[in-house]
């Protein structure tokens, strides 16, 4: 399926262009007189939170539109705090834990029951949690409920499933450069981050052996123990649910939190960097240094940079690089923020082999751009428009509000932080602009990934000037055979 | 652990079936309750507005449904009908440009220096380098004086500006699809964009957009192991049918493409009774309905184009290929099977749920869980399009130390037991209970909604049969799966493909790796 744009890049990013604010005279306006009406009164339906003594967070949010009833349990702890040695071990642990199932009901008995009645119980593990989640039609709510309790205080993690598990995750690292953009962003965190980092870490062959039965038991006695959030939502009886949620989770210990991590975001060498990919015909191109994280306050004025960067199709990046020099498809970039640690800043070009010093210059060039081509009022009030015109979507339904509020609970964001957040978008200025661009866009802190086909690559990247391209090894280390 | 393969073969998830089981379908969601909500209005020029009135929050959703895609590329111009979908984001004659009457002449200009180019470029005997570097100048210069004119995206511009959400579009080989969402204050905005550039599409920047589609065949095809065996796959499996093509085109022909050709594909296949639009979400029929008459009548009406007239013939040789590349060994078949029409379509959805779906379905449990020899496998049909004759394919994701003649084998093998003995009551029932859920699950969702009533509409003309193919899904029994499995399952039907791992050039022979050969 071919489409206009890359939807999976949401992002934004870089640069320039066709000064937006002096275009020539346009002729006629006619969009502009068609009227705007009030839009319909709407109040994004808040979910019910109950609070438990022990801690552990309660979302119910009813919605009695279709019948089905929805279900998850949040935990604190995810691949970031996993034993080095035994990277993947929450990759695994997220297939074995529901493939073995419990003792009363082993995971294929599992699958027959809950296939049968088109309902899901799924384990899931993330860079900072691991989940369970769940959904039935209605008449099966009470049924699956206590299945995925039963799955949740009582695994049974089996020999066998974990080998399956490690079997299917050594096909994913012996296949892990066979795509060149999967080979592309994995190694260009490694560059923000560093190799060894735990965000960008990767499972080998070897530490994947090296996981057990008991170190996933383990792992799952040591995270349940911490600060869950439970969240219903569809077609369900909120007393009931309450009733039921309380009598499971009521008798845990107190949650214990975990102390916050100190971990060291030096941010990338800068400098180029290249891999060599024989079978393609594209490079592509990642510019990338390190973000920062939401709770800093001029994150509002860099999502509204972003915007002007790469978010739109007006944005710089989007009109230099593909409308106006047609030198790329696939074009993006923004300082990126994470919830709760330094996100990445990532311009990304894909571009054909010949092409690819002019497009990483043009990419350069819009992020220069940031800090030497001042804002104008006309992009300001462009991105606003886009930005704040589709808030809308962010809470359109009631999922989208329970997905965003147990997100805030998780990394203790207050519950109005959307509303706060959209005021705070309102009161950017081309001065934060240009602040914000000075104080965090420092292209000389940048490193830069072409992964690409070395011949075709004409010029060569020496061309960029920047020094000489530093080859980047992705050999995958295949332990010794027996 | 995200799947890795193939997310580009599953169309729209609800475009795929449904089911009626015993259980009892809650009021707000059977046929009944939707025609309450649904109008459909067919105007003067043949175009179809269905408005699906769901006010859960003040916001709509809409899909353009174009009952056209690269199947019908003229011969040569393969990528045609995609490349007239990026067109499509260049704005009218009266959004996106200072000057239009200024801009069209300039454009006509751009077009006669493109074929004196092409002219000569073409030439098998006689080209004159001098005189084509001379005329590609030329064609630059006309470019560049026509560009004067151009607003660089002011169509999208104006649309996100209003709170456009998810705009995109997508070209299949059967047909184009053009969507977002926006607040519902904007209805009236949607109708003058979307009936604008349906209606009056002008061929701006035709050229530079034709440079950044061949980037997207460079990222999706050309530089993607599975994106070039699947190209190769259906061109092997298809000897007269369009299907066999490559959908965004084969690189000599959508570098060729020019704006005259893709205004020809819009005159002839952008006509009333070929568009169906479906707008579901804060809307209010009776009220909008006057309003988006106005707007989209203004797209001409013509005749819904003629059929086209090849049919894939029987196919009665094996075929078989191999790719050899830098990347690990995959396997991937297919049968011929009928188009979505046919009697039997439900069977093949059956087929597929049964084999593909989930941790429950055969090839899961056959090839990953017991016999531990792949990643992955599954069935998926229909495949590369649904409209005409298509193929029901399977493929399978070796482990390491495992090779496709072992993925064939083993598919074979559970292919037999479709063949020798019926499926399961319990399996059966299965499918036919996902399905029904599959289908409820799709209502929430106002863009996947209007996609599959655009959809419907187009491929049934009715869009209840969105919830009529679950009688047809009930019906299928036991008996039917082993039939359709004997009829298409057999080898004279099958085109097989695999990738076989080979080092790259600048490797050294194999020395110390022997084990899975990964780079």
């Amino acid at each position: 399926m071919k489409k206009y744009f890359r939807s999976y890049f949401i992002f934004a990013i870089c640069a320039l262009v066709f000064a937006p604010g002096t275009l020539q005279a346009q002729q006629d306006k006619p969009w502009e007189k068609i009227p705007t009406p009030k839009l319909h009164e709407f109040k994004p339906h808040q979910p019910q939170r109950i609070e438990l003594k022990n801690g552990i967070v309660l979302f119910l949010q009813e919605d009695h539109e279709l019948p089905f009833v929805y279900g998850s349990v949040i935990i604190p702890g995810g691949s970031r705090d996993e034993d080095p040695a035994k990277t993947g071990l929450v990759g695994l642990y997220e297939q074995a834990w529901r493939t073995s199932g419990t003792a009363k009901l082993n995971g294929d008995a599992m699958d027959d029951l809950l296939e049968a009645k088109a309902a899901h119980i799924e384990t899931g593990g993330d860079v900072d949690s691991t989940d369970i989640l769940w959904d039935s039609l209605k008449g099966d709510s009470e049924q699956v409920l206590s299945l995925a309790l039963d799955l949740f205080f009582h695994p049974n993690f089996s020999e066998e499933k974990l080998e399956l598990a490690q079997q299917q995750m050594a096909a994913q690292i012996v296949r892990r450069n066979d795509d060149e953009d999967e080979i592309a962003r994995r190694e260009s965190a490694k560059l923000v981050y560093g190799a060894n980092s735990p965000y960008t870490r990767q499972p080998e062959l070897a530490t994947i052996g090296a996981v057990t039965v008991d170190d996933l038991k383990a792992w799952h006695h040591s995270t349940i123990g911490g600060k869950l959030i439970v969240s219903i939502s569809g077609d369900f009886d909120p007393a009931a649910m309450e009733a039921k949620l309380r009598a499971a989770f009521e008798p845990l210990p107190a949650v214990k939190i975990a102390p916050p991590r100190h971990d060291d975001f030096a941010g990338p060498k800068p400098g180029v960097y290249f891999i060599d990919k024989e079978d393609v015909n594209q490079s592509n191109v990642e510019i990338v240094g390190l973000g920062t994280d939401r709770r800093n306050p001029d994150v509002p004025a860099l999502a509204v940079m972003n915007e002007i960067l790469g978010g739109s199709f007006a944005s710089r990046m989007f009109q230099k690089i593909r409308t106006e020099l047609g030198l790329a498809y696939a074009v993006n970039g923004s300082y990126g923020y994470a919830w709760d640690h330094p996100g990445e800043f990532h311009a990304t070009v894909l571009t054909k082999s010949a092409s690819t010093v002019d497009a990483t210059k043009a990419a350069l060039a819009e992020i220069d751009g940031l800090t030497n081509r001042p804002f104008t009022e006309e992009e300001l009030a462009r991105a606003k428009d886009n930005i704040l015109n589709s808030f809308l979507f962010r809470y359109d339904t009631r999922e989208k509000v329970l997905a965003m509020r147990v997100r805030l609970e998780f990394y203790g964001y207050p519950a109005d932080y959307l509303e706060t957040y959209k005021a705070a978008l309102e009161k950017v200025t081309v001065a934060d602009l240009n602040r914000v661009a000075t104080k965090y866009i420092h292209p000389g802190k940048l490193a830069i990934l072409v992964v690409g086909n070395g011949p075709e690559i004409k010029p060569s990247l020496d061309e960029l000037k920047l020094g000489p391209a530093q080859k980047v090894d992705i050999t995958i280390p295949m332990p010794k055979q027996k | 652990m995200q799947s890795r393969c193939f997310p580009w073969f599953w169309k729209g998830v609800w475009a795929l079936t449904l089911m009626a089981m015993a259980m009892a379908v809650a009021q707000a969601q059977d046929l009944k309750s939707f025609e309450q909500r649904i109008t459909t209005k067919v105007l003067p020029n043949g175009l179809t507005l269905i408005i699906c009135e769901r006010p859960e929050a003040p916001v709509f959703s809409y899909s353009t449904f174009i009952d056209a895609g690269d199947v019908n590329d003229p011969s040569g111009e393969s990528g045609l009908a995609h490349m007239f979908e990026h067109l499509a984001f260049k704005g009218t004659s009266e959004i996106g440009t200072t000057d239009y009457a200024a801009e069209k002449i300039a454009l006509a200009r751009v077009e006669a220096a493109n074929n004196a180019y092409e002219a000569e470029f073409l030439k098998t005997v006689g080209r004159d380098e001098k005189k084509l570097a001379e005329l590609k100048q030329k064609f630059k210069d006309a470019q560049t004086e026509a560009h004067k004119y151009v607003i660089p995206n002011q169509f999208t511009d104006v649309a996100e500006r209003n709170g456009a959400e998810g705009l995109n579009a997508e070209t299949e080989l059967d047909d184009t699809m053009f969507f977002w969402s926006m607040p519902e204050n904007r209805l009236e905005l949607w109708a003058w964009l979307e009936s604008g550039r349906l209606a009056d599409t002008v061929p701006r920047e035709f050229y530079k957009e034709r440079d950044v589609v061949i980037e997207e065949r460079r990222m999706r095809t050309d530089s993607n192991p599975i994106g070039r065996l699947v190209e190769q796959f259906a061109a092997t499996a298809y000897v007269a049918h369009n299907y066999g093509r490559s959908g965004i085109g084969w690189p000599s022909e959508v570098s060729q493409i020019n704006a005259t050709e893709a205004m020809e594909f819009h005159k002839k296949y952008y006509v009333g009774a070929n568009i169906v639009i479906a707008v579901v979400g804060d809307v209010k029929a009776s009220e909008a309905l006057p309003m988006l008459e106005k707007y989209f009548g203004r797209i001409p009406s013509g005749p819904k184009p003629e059929e086209m007239t090849t049919v894939e013939p029987k196919q009665f040789a094996e075929k078989t290929l191999a790719i050899r590349e830098q990347t690990q060994p995959f396997y991937l078949e297919g049968y011929h099977r009928p188009d979505y029409r046919d009697p039997d379509d439900a069977v093949f959805d059956a087929i597929q749920d049964i084999l593909s779906n989930g941790r429950v379905s055969r090839l899961y449990r056959s090839l990953v869980r017991d016999q531990q020899i792949a990643a992955e496998a599954a069935g998926f049909s229909p495949f590369p399009g649904e409209k005409y004759p298509s193929l029901f394919a399977f493929y399978a994701v070796p482990l390491p130390g495992h090779t496709p003649e072992q993925m064939r084998d083993a598919i074979h093998r559970e292919i037999d037991k479709l063949k020798t003995a019926d499926v399961s009551d319990e399996e059966l029932a299965m499918f036919k209970t996902r399905t029904r859920a599959d289908l409820l699950r799709g209502l929430a969702n106002n863009q996947g909604l209007a996609n599959s009533l655009a959809e419907y509409q187009t491929r049934y003309g009715d869009w209840r049969e969105l919830f009529l193919q679950l009688e047809k899904v009930d019906k299928v029994s036991k008996a039917d799966i082993r039939r359709v499995a004997n009829e298409i399952f057999i080898p004279s039907n099958r085109t097989e493909a695999w990738i076989e791992t080979q080092p790259a050039a600048s490797e050294k022979p194999a020395t110390a790796q022997q084990d899975g050969g990964a780079q």
